[in-house]
């Protein structure tokens, strides 16, 4: 009993100090809004925009480099003079949340954003489960989600603009030159993925594939997240390609699983130079550094960007990037698809002259953007027909392109390989068509 | 064939044994459950990564290839320290009541976790410095001055050595080494020095050179706390504290020193396998984790204070990894009947291998409650 009053009193305590400290930190952002102004004096207003991604947690590590980018191109944006709508410049201001790697939390933080912020586009997500998380929430309150990375695709939202690959804009190609132009053509291929959505997936779409090549898939084997015991793998790799010496492996791995996977299989002798040869799907040039380029030399990726494309928009996005966040960093495929979609975001609001999303949405369709990559333009689906290229990992880290394709790849939301989809086609432009028909 | 399938199985098996080792001696000899294991394994693999970079500086570059012994020694102390720490500031405390134990131990493995992610790890390794000299330096005094009034005074301004040799060595290592000097929780890597790289052959049959040296580090490691408590004077202490706590207090054990003896032995074997986990995969803040759930499971079955328990347990589950995991049941009796190849097919991959091998060690528990080998005799608790 004798606690009681002392509760209260320590609340009451801890309540004044509370209002003093809200007058304080009021104090502090009131001048400091006024010190923004001073500097930024030319717009008319502003806009707020969310982004939403993990800063906390597994997946910190891989979409702490997609905040960074989206601010550089809000940057970027703001220094040209904004976002003109209406005949009114807009600066760009953005809110950023933490998803925390924890996809209910995804799902929440959206919510945040659009009803107590009111921001009219979100740009945020990574693992495929965190967008399956939050899809819900944006098509009940017909917001906008911007999400950038390439995944299994078989989805396609009113209320999502997808800017990464889809798998006839990474997997299929790469299947494709695997099969036929790699030094392993003809062999046998071995899958080997994370146990989640996008592996599985893919790995059906390969599968597909395949068969309609006449290719052979000798084995699959997903690997539990978190798990780095590999060695029943290998033994199993061995086993299934080590009888026509050698062959193809797809992985589709995720994280640091890739570590433990590519240092056990040098170990184990399952190297280029013994004829097995890995195209991922996962790794690009933030991951070769992080797990080392002596173990992945001379195996291969696939993207529609790479750092070593040889354009100036490409050297100057990589050397912005670098002059921002230090010399050591670097961009790869997930971050140009992430500076890429505030771009277009910006051209599209433009389009529409107002930030409505009914009307943004008819304007983003048909946007085209000269991105790092190249020319790329938003498609009735939602999703961004760009190019893909091949590359082979070189052994002082980065890709060596092998092989670009001739213009852009349109995205297919439905995969044209796995029987489920096949026939089927997404286009939001027209109100008879819409997620899924019939082609 | 067999050798290939029976290698696997040992080298899975001994990356459980020794990252379980030390559990089996805090969970199974003193009973505390200590949900931090796993964290004191990924300050062993960073202690790795730290040991690593610091050969590679001009002084110590001839000696390179040697860094993953050093870091073997190294590593046990770094996390022995912090499990004396542990053990005199917050499980010292909980003795008797587990269920706070098992929270307060969640709570600092989450600690340890966002340590390694927000602080640069050569300040940490400073303040690890800093630790062993603090609590290390007072008892290299002799006993007279021990016994002297001044003592608390020589205590106390040890720890200021201490902490200056601890700032000292942390800008030290910050400015000469600048991998270590920014915070960051981006996972890191061990490489292998190039003679424990690639593979060795044996009776035919090529085996990875990182595997083997797992093996070994674990064999020597059990031989090493075999004998320790069995043949040391200390160990027989342990030993006897385990069995009669208020027995052995009366004959004049100190049971406070057994208790921190035992929990930093326990944690500095974590560290040791945190070294050798290092060498398969990446270096993160999450990779104890990863291992703390095996871990578990390898004491509970082998039977909670019993060694010889948990090193059969950790064998078995490796071996039945490898056989369910890589399909190896079928090309060992090729023209099994169709439903029953079927179902070995359907777990023959490593995710179903574990739910199938969870299952088997839960029905098994269920028979044997207590493990493969309980501990006989009248146990003080009861």
């Amino acid at each position: 009993m004798g606690q009681l009053p002392n509760l209260n009193e320590f609340m009451r305590i801890s309540r004044r100090i509370l209002a003093g400290l809200a007058t304080a930190s009021l104090a502090v952002s009131v001048t400091s809004c006024g010190g923004g102004s001073d500097t930024s004096g030319s717009f008319d207003d502003t806009v707020t925009v969310g982004i939403l991604h993990s800063l906390s947690g597994t997946m910190a590590i891989s979409e702490s480099t997609l905040v960074d980018t989206e601010k550089m191109a809000i940057a970027e944006i703001n220094a040209a003079g904004g976002v003109t709508v209406g005949g009114k410049s807009y600066k760009i201001e953005y809110i950023v949340e933490d998803g925390a790697s924890d996809w209910p939390t995804f799902a929440e933080k959206s919510k945040k954003l659009i009803d107590q912020d009111g921001v009219p586009v979100v740009f945020g997500g990574w693992t495929s489960a965190s967008r399956k998380a939050m899809l819900p929430v944006y098509e009940s309150k017909d917001a906008f989600l911007y999400y950038p990375i390439q995944y299994e695709a078989q989805e396609c939202s009113n209320n999502i603009f997808y800017t990464g690959a889809s798998p006839n804009q990474q997997s299929e190609p790469a299947t494709d030159f695997m099969y036929k132009r790699s030094p392993a053509a003809g062999k046998p291929f071995f899958l080997v993925g994370s146990d989640y959505v996008f592996p599985r997936t893919s790995n059906t779409i390969t599968k597909e594939q395949l068969k309609s090549l006449g290719g052979k898939v000798v084995g699959e084997d997903y690997l539990p997240l978190g798990n780095t015991e590999v060695a029943p793998i290998i033994s199993k790799i061995k086993k299934a390609l080590a009888p026509s010496g050698g062959g193809v492996i797809i992985n589709t791995l995720n994280g640091d699983q890739n570590v433990a996977f590519f240092k056990q299989i040098q170990d184990a002798g399952i190297t280029p130079s013994n004829g097995y040869y890995v195209m991922n799907y996962s790794i690009a040039e933030e991951e070769i550094s992080t797990i080392g380029p002596e173990f992945l030399e001379g195996h291969y990726g696939a993207w529609n960007y790479m750092m070593s494309i040889d354009t100036p928009e490409s050297k100057k996005f990589a050397a912005d990037f670098k002059a921002l966040y230090g010399s050591d960093r670097v961009v790869a495929d997930p971050q140009e698809s992430a500076y890429n979609m505030v771009y277009l975001w910006k051209q599209a609001v433009e389009d529409a002259g107002t930030f409505e999303n009914s009307a943004v949405r008819e304007a983003l369709v048909g946007q085209t953007f000269d991105a790092p990559q190249g020319p790329v333009e938003v498609m009735p689906n939602h999703h961004l027909a760009q190019t893909v290229r091949i590359g082979l990992i070189k052994p002082e880290g980065g890709f060596e392109i092998l092989e670009e394709t001739d213009g852009v790849v349109f995205p297919q939301a439905w995969n044209q390989f796995e029987p489920s989809s096949k026939g089927y086609a997404c286009d939001w432009t027209d109100p008879s068509k819409g997620e899924r028909y019939k082609l | 064939m067999l050798l290939d399938s029976l290698f696997n199985g040992v080298a899975i098996g001994s990356v459980l044994l020794v990252a379980a080792l030390g559990l089996a001696i805090v969970f199974g000899l003193m009973g505390v459950i200590n949900l931090a294991h796993g964290e004191l394994m990924m300050l062993g693999a960073y202690t790795t990564y730290v040991t690593q970079l610091i050969f590679k500086l001009p002084l110590l570059k001839p000696y390179y290839n040697a860094y993953v012994i050093v870091s073997i020694f190294v590593a046990f102390i770094v996390s022995g320290v912090v499990g004396i720490l542990l053990e005199k500031t917050v499980i010292r405390k909980l003795y008797g009541s587990p269920l706070e134990t098992l929270l307060a131990t969640w709570g600092v493995s989450l600690i340890l976790q966002q340590f390694v992610r927000s602080i640069p790890l050569a300040y940490g390794t400073g303040l690890v410095i800093s630790l062993i000299i603090g609590l290390f330096l007072p008892s290299v005094f002799s006993s007279k001055v021990k016994e002297s009034i001044n003592f608390k005074y020589v205590k106390f301004s040890s720890w200021i050595i201490a902490a200056l040799a601890g700032v000292l060595s942390g800008n030290l290592i910050s400015s000469s080494v600048s991998k270590l000097s920014r915070a960051s929780a981006r996972n890191v890597d061990v490489t292998a020095p190039s003679w424990m790289r690639g593979q060795v052959e044996i009776l035919g049959t090529a085996f990875p050179k990182t595997r083997l040296m797992i093996i070994i580090i674990t064999l020597i490691s059990v031989i090493a706390i075999t004998l320790f408590l069995n043949q040391s004077a200390w160990g027989m202490r342990i030993r006897a504290v385990t069995q009669n706590r208020e027995m052995s207090d009366c004959l004049g054990i100190s049971t406070e020193k057994v208790d921190v003896l035992t929990f930093g032995i326990g944690s500095g074997l974590a560290g040791v396998a945190g070294v050798a986990v290092s060498l398969l995969g990446s270096v993160g803040p999450n990779v104890g984790g990863n291992y703390i759930v095996g871990c578990f499971m390898v004491v509970v079955l082998g039977g909670v204070g019993n060694l010889l328990g948990t090193i059969f347990a950790s064998f078995g589950i490796g071996i039945m990894t490898d056989l369910i995991g890589a399909g190896r049941l079928l090309s060992i009796w090729p023209d099994m009947p169709l439903p029953l190849s079927n179902t070995v097919n359907f777990f023959a991959t490593t995710s179903m291998a574990r739910v199938m091998i969870f299952a088997l060690i839960v029905i098994f528990l269920q028979f044997k409650p207590t493990g493969l080998f309980p501990q006989k005799g009248r146990m003080v608790e009861n």
